[in-house]
């Protein structure tokens, strides 16, 4: 998206508008009825007991609530770097979070004694599995791309077959299919080739449609370009359409990537140990679930800011490279 | 020129009796042509009269439904082996250069010969700076081609196909893509070429360049070759009157 150089008045100047979202947010919370949260209770002294204190509790705490959130807009609203404010939101968004798993009175020893156990183990076989996977993903989507694009009957329903059938089920079902399935036929395999299988497939029928895209977008003077040269198919495809769609490809693979290192957990079932495999099972003799999956969840989601990092890094040097 | 005087005897481009459909639409009625070695033809006419078609069929980047092309000796056809031989023998310049973006101008240059003639690398890079030196901007091998200005971009297209040694060389509107200060720079590097001795087919609404440099200019409309002369003779003397009109339209400027 391009920004304009004019731009509009800040929302948060205009007192109409100031008041709608405050009335907006004071009817919300008058709803959900806060007179017996945190704000409550710190109003205790002025409205007694936040149990007893009935339509007038409930009327003076969304007042506190919304006002105290709209003058936080508005104070965010006069931050005057774009990055400042964005990691003011963070913060506060994260502060949010937290205090609503804190308030699930987890036990952080217990956290404290599995984390290590889970990363090692959970978040090593997470990403080594996704990782693979992805590679595989990728040759499997190059073939299938090209093959969908081909004038070859053969090759064609081969891979319309492929990317329908491994887009139409569920990957939990695949996962089984495969694990379960290929025994049936006489070839017993373990669950982390099983799920590798399984993850490449899926995973490679949705890029293929990626790749398809990314290679169609070449403009059909480069393919003319090489071929009045003398290029073979091959040639022109490895050195000339295929270096020029992968900046376009990069991103939605990324984001492949992102989906895929989450979407791993569903080998879980089949009894890979990976993060949400442990997730489930660590926390279990002592009832310690809740501990185990915020955990986990908080790792997951850590694993893939880095990731976006990563992305955004490999993104912008493709960029750079482009405006050269 | 000696590679090019050794079947300087026969034509090095035959077309008999071509008819090119694009579905039900007629683009090419019977053309009959033939282009000697060292001959400079210039293809004009209304925008859709086929020219551009006419010359994509001569390295078949576009098929022809029946009649004949013969290139150098070879028919084109469907179920041919060795297309790759003949277009690495036929140079082509785009409306719109087609360089590759992703690679240096030195490396659009050296490509060709390397990857399709299996050339040494140093060799083909010996080539290429000649053939950017020929064209004037030898200064430019490292930079990419959005770094350069549309000119310039076009000559090093030229480069890049003379890099393969071609034996005939085929313009599709060169100039057309080109802001006007810029034609005159790719019309001296063509009229340079053509000093050479290079065969050399152009399609091209720059009748100065058809003048100038052409051994017969040939006037198409409607998927029809309508006349073909010598430049003196088809300027001064247009025999049709869709040639006429046509001539009119153009040198009004």
């Amino acid at each position: 998206m391009i920004q304009d150089t004019v731009t509009d008045d800040v929302l948060l100047r205009k007192p109409k508008f100031i008041a709608l979202l405050f009335a907006i947010f004071f009817v919300c919370f008058f709803i959900f009825d806060p007179s017996r949260s945190i704000m409550g209770h710190l109003l205790e002294p002025a409205l007694g007991d936040p149990e007893q204190s009935g339509f007038y509790g409930r009327f003076v705490t969304s007042f506190m609530l919304s006002a105290i959130l709209v003058l936080n807009l508005l104070a965010i609203s006069f931050i005057p770097h774009f990055r400042l404010q964005v990691f003011v939101v963070w913060i506060e968004l994260l502060i949010l979070f937290l205090t609503f798993f804190y308030s699930f009175d987890l036990s952080f020893v217990f956290i404290r004694s599995k984390i290590g156990f889970m990363v090692t183990q959970g978040i090593f076989t997470t990403l080594y599995v996704s990782a693979i996977s992805i590679v595989i993903a990728s040759f499997i989507a190059i073939i299938g791309a090209v093959a969908k694009m081909s004038s070859n009957g053969f090759a064609f329903a081969i891979a319309s077959f492929y990317t329908s059938f491994f887009r139409g089920l569920p990957l939990l079902m695949q996962v089984y299919l495969i694990y379960l399935g290929l025994p049936q036929i006489g070839y017993v395999i373990d669950a982390v080739p099983a799920g590798i299988i399984a993850l490449s497939l899926c995973y490679g029928a949705y890029m293929t449609e990626i790749f398809r895209a990314g290679i169609m977008s070449i403009d059909a003077g480069q393919w003319e370009g090489s071929r009045a040269l003398g290029f073979k198919f091959g040639l022109t495809m490895r050195k000339i359409i295929l270096p020029q769609s992968i900046p376009l490809i990069i991103p939605p693979t990324g984001n492949q990537f992102i989906a895929m290192l989450k979407d791993s957990s569903l080998v879980s079932v089949i009894g890979v140990w990976e993060l949400m495999f442990l997730a489930r099972t660590l926390g279990n003799k002592t009832f310690n679930h809740m501990e185990m999956l915020i955990t986990a969840a908080m790792l997951y989601w850590m694993m893939t800011m880095v990731l976006e990092l990563i992305q955004s890094r490999i993104e912008r040097k493709y960029q750079k490279r482009q405006s050269r | 020129m000696s590679e090019t005087n050794q079947n300087a005897q026969g034509p090095i481009i035959s077309i008999k009796e071509m008819n090119k459909y694009y579905g039900d639409f007629h683009a090419l009625t019977d053309i009959d042509l033939e282009v000697n070695i060292g001959e400079r033809i210039v293809i004009c006419g209304p925008s859709g009269s086929g020219k551009s078609t006419l010359i994509r069929c001569l390295n078949r980047l576009e098929a022809h439904q029946s009649g004949s092309v013969n290139v150098n000796g070879v028919e084109l056809h469907q179920h041919m082996k060795d297309i790759d031989k003949v277009r690495s023998e036929v140079g082509m310049v785009f409306q719109h250069f087609n360089l590759f973006p992703h690679m240096t101008i030195l490396e659009n240059c050296t490509a060709g010969p390397m990857w399709v003639n299996k050339v040494s690398p140093s060799e083909a890079h010996e080539t290429a700076m000649k053939y950017l030196k020929r064209v004037n901007i030898p200064e430019q091998a490292d930079k990419y081609p959005a770094q350069l200005s549309g000119g310039q971009q076009q000559r090093v297209a030229i480069a890049r196909s003379l890099c393969m040694n071609p034996k005939v060389m085929l313009f599709d509107e060169p100039t057309s893509a080109l802001d006007p200060e810029m034609v005159s720079e790719v019309l001296d590097t063509m009229t340079d070429l053509a000093q050479s001795g290079m065969t050399m087919i152009v399609v091209t609404h720059e009748m100065g360049f058809a003048k100038q440099v052409a051994d017969r200019v040939i006037f198409m409309d409607e998927g029809k070759i309508v006349e073909s002369n010598e430049p003196i003779a088809f300027f001064e003397n247009p025999q049709s009157s869709r040639t006429k009109k046509f001539l009119s339209q153009v040198l009004v400027h």
